[in-house]
């Protein structure tokens, strides 16, 4: 495999920089303040104090002995995202664009956010280096995703709702570029995840790719070797790439990436661009898309705020053509079900996105054998979801 | 020289400033904005600038994105827009620009596209997203068919890339006169005319200049400045606020000789 990006940000085909001329000078800037840090050492070593002594890492590889007595092939080792500070793995990703925006002399930050997990991250590390604090979030998911919007004001981020479209994640996303085109000269955009323009793709990935390191670490001192199967959810996928990045060239090692089947791939109503998709344009990137036949963008829809978006990550969409990981669905019922399944079995409370996974994992781990591998990225904790899960139980 | 390039001699030889007036295509309908062309051609309009809708238009502000989703809910394709482009072709011999994002005509495909876009008489293109980065999957097919690859530069554009920009840039140049999205703040003039010549050193190509102009005044002193004058979100608002009134294209056209007058 080549090394990717090129030095205009595609994967193959897919990524690049599709974006208006005013944004161009600052993601060409933003490009070279980066590859800067790249290659200083003070960067990645602040970098390296802040994920230790504030965000708590390394996370543990926890193994899951119930679920895999349970299910009973593979042996289940869960990456513990949800344990970082914040609640989510969306903190490894600010922690670095904060220092690097610190270094541009940038004091304003924005972002978009689904879930509400990166704009409570961005928020507090905003908070951290004294930066004021803007989060685009849609009225859906302002409603469904509450008290990470209590959290975020109460971090001093100000929360702008956003209205048009479907009212999430893509809308969310257009207003903040929207934004950026106006405030470029002062502000700096956190992109959360491996999508946008180069070299958000490659920079989100590289800062998130702290999850595979670890787990490689830490699979082989538990069982003295890689796993077998990695599995993580994907919206934008920037939980995914980190855990699979490390592991591109081990080619034993299997990938699974996992998308939103929503209400059923047989409906209108999911997110997963790659299976359901068409190659497209999108928030400064080429990729999978969910699009109509006139090339107009899809309402993405999943119960998991943070999956419910209609493009991937171009690395992603790369990925799956080049065969490196497999992409399949896993649908909003099989996502509760696991939720519920990881709470009462291991008291612990997944992430909805984070769900996803598990549900996948609980699909392919029985039909493994017990000497086999298999790690699960729980990506968030689930806290945010408890009324969303309720509604829907009581339904 | 196509028909922009020609428009342009024309009126430099003449000491007259382009009025560029842009429409999103489909808003209230294609036969609307069919109707509405001829009449500003009437009005003196010399270059339309005719907005494919898309969903996520990004570069846009308030006025055209409500136009855009208002034109999608009433059926509005490429497909369409390329027929209304043909239609008016007919009648009519005024330059015409597409504005828009590029998915739809990558849906579309940008061979098959560029092909259909000569064939109807479209004169030009503008794509928002489709910096100079990236805009060679589409110009060896928009060059070949001799349509106008309009390119845009920003007040943030810097010197180095400026020059690159100029160097492939055909029809003429579109200077965003602010750091925003179409139809927000009034541009501030001095700001223009320092980079308006900047660019002006570098190109003998005209210079129209866009985004957030909205009113006489504004046109008078930019015209002063560059070749042309693009209006946009004034106008997009006026067609809504009339839309239900029998005289809106009288309406719309009224405003638009007003901006017209203040060019000359």
């Amino acid at each position: 495999m080549k090394t990717l990006p090129d030095q205009n940000g595609h994967f193959d085909v897919f990524g690049g920089r599709y974006a208006a001329e005013t944004l161009m000078p600052a993601l060409l800037e933003l490009e070279e303040a980066y590859a800067k840090t790249q290659k200083d050492k003070t960067f990645a070593e602040e970098f390296d104090r802040y994920r230790r002594e504030y965000a708590g890492r390394p996370t543990p590889l926890y193994y899951a002995e119930r679920m895999t007595r349970m299910l009973g092939g593979a042996k289940i080792y869960l990456k513990r995202e949800d344990l970082n500070h914040t609640g989510s793995h969306k903190i490894n990703n600010t922690l670095g664009q904060a220092l690097l925006a610190r270094r541009m002399g940038r004091k304003k930050v924005i972002a978009e956010t689904g879930a509400g997990q990166h704009g409570v991250a961005t928020a507090t590390v905003a908070a951290l280096f004294g930066m004021e604090c803007k989060i685009f979030m849609g009225e859906e998911d302002i409603r469904r995703q509450a008290p990470n919007v209590f959290r975020m004001k109460i971090l001093g981020a100000e929360v702008v709702p956003v209205k048009s479209g479907t009212a999430t994640l893509k809308d969310a996303m257009n207003e903040a570029m929207r934004y950026w085109v106006s405030s470029v000269r002062d502000t700096f955009y956190i992109i959360g995840t491996t999508a946008g323009p180069h070299p958000y793709p490659m920079m989100v990935r590289n800062f998130q790719s702290v999850i595979g390191r670890e787990v490689k670490k830490q699979t082989v001192k538990a069982e003295g070797r890689n796993p077998d199967v990695l599995v993580a959810c994907v919206g934008g996928g920037s939980n995914a790439m980190g855990l699979f990045y490390p592991f591109r060239h081990e080619k034993k090692v299997e990938m699974f990436g996992v998308e939103a089947a929503g209400r059923g791939m047989n409906t209108n109503e999911h997110s997963a661009s790659i299976n359901g998709g068409k190659i497209g344009i999108l928030h400064g990137n080429k990729t999978y898309l969910l699009q109509d036949e006139n090339g107009q963008v899809r309402d993405a829809y999943s119960i998991a705020a943070g999956l419910d978006y209609p493009g991937v990550g171009p690395e992603h969409a790369y990925f799956a053509q080049s065969g490196r990981a497999a992409y399949v669905t896993v649908t909003d019922e099989e996502a509760i079900g696991a939720f519920l399944f990881l709470s009462r079995q291991e008291g612990i409370i997944p992430a909805l996105e984070s769900s996803h996974a598990i549900a996948h994992a609980m699909k392919i781990a029985p039909k493994m054998k017990k000497s086999q591998i298999l790690v699960v990225c729980l990506s968030g904790r689930g806290d945010k979801d408890a009324r969303t899960i309720m509604e829907t139980l009581q339904g | 020289m196509g028909r922009i390039g020609k428009k342009f001699e024309e009126l430099r030889a003449n000491k007259e400033k382009a009025l560029i007036v842009y429409l999103t295509a489909g808003d209230p309908s294609l036969a609307a904005t069919r109707e509405l062309v001829l009449s500003l051609e009437k009005s003196g309009v010399n270059i339309v600038e005719i907005g494919v809708p898309f969903s996520d238009p990004t570069a846009d502000g308030p006025v055209i994105q409500a136009a855009s989703q208002r034109a999608l809910k009433a059926g509005t394709t490429l497909r369409g827009v390329l027929e209304l482009v043909a239609e008016i072709r007919r009648t009519s011999q005024i330059p015409i620009l597409l504005f828009g994002y590029f998915n739809p005509i990558f849906a579309y495909g940008a061979e098959k596209f560029s092909q259909a876009a000569k064939d109807a008489g479209v004169d030009g293109i503008l794509v928002v997203d489709l910096p100079p980065e990236e805009a060679g999957e589409l110009r060896i097919f928009t060059d070949a068919a001799g349509i106008d690859f309009i390119a845009l530069v920003a007040p943030t554009t810097g010197r180095d890339r400026l020059k690159t920009i100029v160097q492939d840039a055909t029809g003429f140049l579109y200077y965003i006169s602010i750091t925003g999205v179409t139809g927000a703040a009034a541009p501030k003039v001095e700001d223009i005319s320092r980079e308006v010549g900047k660019i002006r050193k570098m190109t003998k190509l005209p210079i129209a200049v866009g985004f957030g102009i909205s009113c006489a005044d504004q046109a008078r002193a930019i015209a002063r400045i560059a070749d042309g004058v693009v209006i946009g979100s004034a106008v997009v608002r006026r067609i809504d606020e009339n839309r239900a009134n029998s005289d809106c294209i009288q309406t719309v056209c009224a405003y638009v000789r007003e901006i017209k007058e203040a060019l000359s």
